[in-house]
């Protein structure tokens, strides 16, 4: 039997884990996904119709709307660990960089499936004008990546704390505000005529330079938060 | 290759309030030993802190190869830990927890391998079975056979026998004996029928 | 701090305060000439709230790396100072919007970023608040402090930015046409207000530490045999 650690692996066996988990039990995705759809429709319903909107409100709505139902099932991935008592048996097999980076590429592909399921749906019932369609896949992308970075941390600490969903959204909204503000920028540039890739590169750019801090900042603590 | 496990002056406190104090102890492989007293002494809590799982706010916990240090990630390796409130997961299989943390240990297991594993405690039948339908006695020959799947030479047992019957106990009596030949094996218990599993190396009182 | 100091601050606060309004004239260029004296109060009020979220961090970033509850202690009351300047460098703030430009609030990038601290150190008494357990509770909030000033830092950086392409209309006043008579009074003020917080600051560690020796007494008392003894 052959013998190999390193982080990188240790992180693949979690992110395969909590998959497989997930596939099986369907917890956070039902949540995210099921405010998501509420939220969205119910803002249809609520604006109707949907052209008498501005398009800086629904740009900035549609962010509303992919963090809260973020909120709503991110941090799952490490409460249900704490909930479930099988933290301890990641904590003795895995090195907390290894838990750490698995569990944030789950929330990552999780966003990224939240958006997928999200974004279309929103832009056929709030008719939103998209111009450049490039740059609004970029921007969803970033923006959905970079929440998910920027939320991680918070989800395991507050899984060491009381667990109760509401502190997740008070913790993580200050750390999440970043992102969410230049994404609503850069997906308003993409639903302009005039704008586009000129007006959004420095959101792109920020966004970007978002994750290359928040990511260490979020590494550097995780062993703070993780070990008792 | 000798393992050794020092603790030196392990205190640990909680709110203010100690709950360990002044622990020194030493054990060199092979070799098996218990941590004795009623409950609340902080047995479990000792053994947390000996798997590394919590840390002492005084004093420190040493492993030793051969004499030389060990850093954490090498401790991770070398021990392995079955506690009650330490579960697998429920919604997976057998197979499924298995692989998880044989991978996670490095450990490249292909599936008939493990399903050997498996039928090495007579879980092979239930491999494909979700954990939350495992009976105490097969949760706990699956936790042990989790703990040992990557080979190490210190395995820890908090009150290994709670709620199993007499082939139960008589596994694990098999398994610390097995593993008491070559490493180490700790076991934390308050039950008479566990407390010649090995020497006595530490008496928790109330 | 000795009652000199202490002493001296409040009657140089109350010295600055009087020349505030006697001695300083009434601003030109502004809407209500007599209400822009509050500017004396509200920027260093605004000054020590970063300080003390700077000083939140650092002590965070202490307390990780010692695990020595002081630093804990010391990160906490940095919080708790820099909530109260932020709530009084936010209400100054706005008396002084209703004067100058009618209405309490416009998104102003300084004044938002004033509230943004509010936000996070809010969110840091609430995580403060949810964990029992001293230790952990220290560990938790020092983290949590340590994700939030980088972000904080990239909210102040890119908020102006976001403003100026949303309300093309800039509703920022540039201090550096401000007469030096006001320049002079304002930093007067601030470092009366200094003098303030390092008293408060002090005074409050003093209360935990009090707290701290009152509590371990209190166990040692309990605690007569010590626990774990060789077989």
């Amino acid at each position: 039997m052959s013998r190999s650690s390193g982080w990188a692996r240790e992180a693949q066996a979690v992110f395969a884990k909590d998959c497989l988990l997930e596939l099986r039990t369907r917890v956070a995705l039902g949540a995210v996904v099921l405010f998501a759809v509420t939220s969205v429709v119910a803002a249809g319903f609520a604006l109707a119709p949907p052209s008498g909107v501005a398009g800086d409100v629904k740009a900035a709505l549609l962010w509303v709307v992919i963090f809260f139902a973020a909120v709503a099932g991110l941090s799952r991935v490490f409460v249900v660990e704490e909930e479930t008592r099988t933290a301890d048996a990641l904590r003795l097999a895995v090195s907390p960089v290894g838990v750490f980076v698995g569990k944030l590429a789950f929330n990552t592909v999780l966003m990224w499936v939240l958006c997928a399921l999200t974004v279309p749906l929103y832009l056929v019932l709030l008719e939103a004008p998209v111009v450049h369609w490039g740059l609004f896949v970029v921007v969803t992308f970033l923006g959905s990546t970079a929440l998910a970075c920027a939320t991680t941390a918070v989800a395991a600490i507050v899984a060491k704390a009381s667990m109760r969903g509401a502190l997740f959204g008070v913790l993580s909204f200050p750390v999440a505000l970043p992102p969410l503000l230049v994404a609503i920028h850069g997906t308003k540039a993409a639903w302009m005529a005039n704008a586009g890739w000129r007006a959004a590169i420095g959101d792109i750019h920020v966004l970007v330079g978002f994750m290359l801090v928040i990511v260490p900042a979020s590494l550097l603590v995780f062993e703070h938060i993780w070990s008792d | 290759m000798t393992w050794q496990i020092e603790l030196r002056r392990v205190g640990k406190v909680f709110n203010d309030r100690p709950v360990l104090r002044g622990i020194s102890a030493s054990v060199c492989s092979p070799g098996a030993w218990t941590i004795l007293g009623p409950n609340g002494s902080g047995k479990s809590t000792l053994l947390r802190i000996i798997a590394g799982l919590l840390t002492p706010t005084d004093g420190e916990v040493l492993y030793l190869r051969n004499g030389e240090r060990l850093n954490a990630q090498q401790r991770r390796q070398a021990v392995g830990m079955v506690a009650p409130d330490i579960a697998l997961y429920r919604p997976l299989t057998a197979l499924e927890n298995l692989r998880f943390l044989a991978r996670a240990r490095g450990m490249h297991l292909r599936d008939p391998q493990l399903l050997e594993l498996l039928e090495q405690v007579q879980l092979r039948q239930r491999a494909h079975d979700p954990v939350a339908t495992f009976s105490t006695g097969m949760v706990q020959r699956l936790k042990l056979l989790t703990a040992l799947v990557h080979r190490p030479p210190v395995l820890l047992l908090d009150e290994p026998g709670s709620n199993l019957d007499e082939a139960g106990m008589e596994f694990i009596r098999l398994i610390v004996r097995e593993q008491a030949k070559h490493g180490i094996v700790i076991v934390a218990t308050n039950d008479t029928r566990e407390m010649d599993y090995g020497e006595p190396l530490i008496r928790l009182g109330a | 701090m000795s009652t000199t100091t202490k002493v001296l601050t409040g009657v140089w606060i109350a010295a600055v305060t009087v020349a505030a309004f006697t001695w300083l004239p009434p601003a030109q260029g502004f809407r209500n000439p007599e209400s822009a004296r509050i500017v004396v109060f509200h920027v260093p009020c605004a000054v020590l709230t970063f300080i003390a979220f700077m000083a939140n961090a650092l002590y965070s970033w202490k307390y990780l790396r010692s695990r020595n509850p002081l630093a804990d202690a010391k990160a906490n009351i940095s919080a708790e100072l820099g909530m109260l300047f932020a709530v009084l460098a936010t209400v100054t703030g706005s008396l002084f919007a209703m004067e100058q430009w009618g209405s309490p609030w416009n998104w102003d990038p300084r004044e938002t970023s004033i509230v943004m601290l509010m936000l996070v150190y809010a969110a840091y008494f609430v995580l403060r608040g949810s964990v029992e357990e001293k230790s952990k509770r220290a560990r938790l909030s020092a983290a949590y402090a340590l994700l939030a000033f980088p972000a904080m830092v990239f909210l102040i950086w890119i908020f102006p930015r976001i403003v100026e392409s949303l309300h093309p209309t800039n509703t920022l006043f540039s201090r550096t046409g401000l007469d030096p008579a006001y320049r002079v009074t304002l930093w007067g003020f601030f470092a009366g207000l200094v003098s303030v917080y390092v008293w408060m600051f002090r005074l409050r560690l003093r209360v935990e530490l009090a707290e701290a020796r009152l509590r371990e007494r209190r166990h040692s008392e309990l605690e007569m045999e010590p626990i774990g003894a060789q077989p």
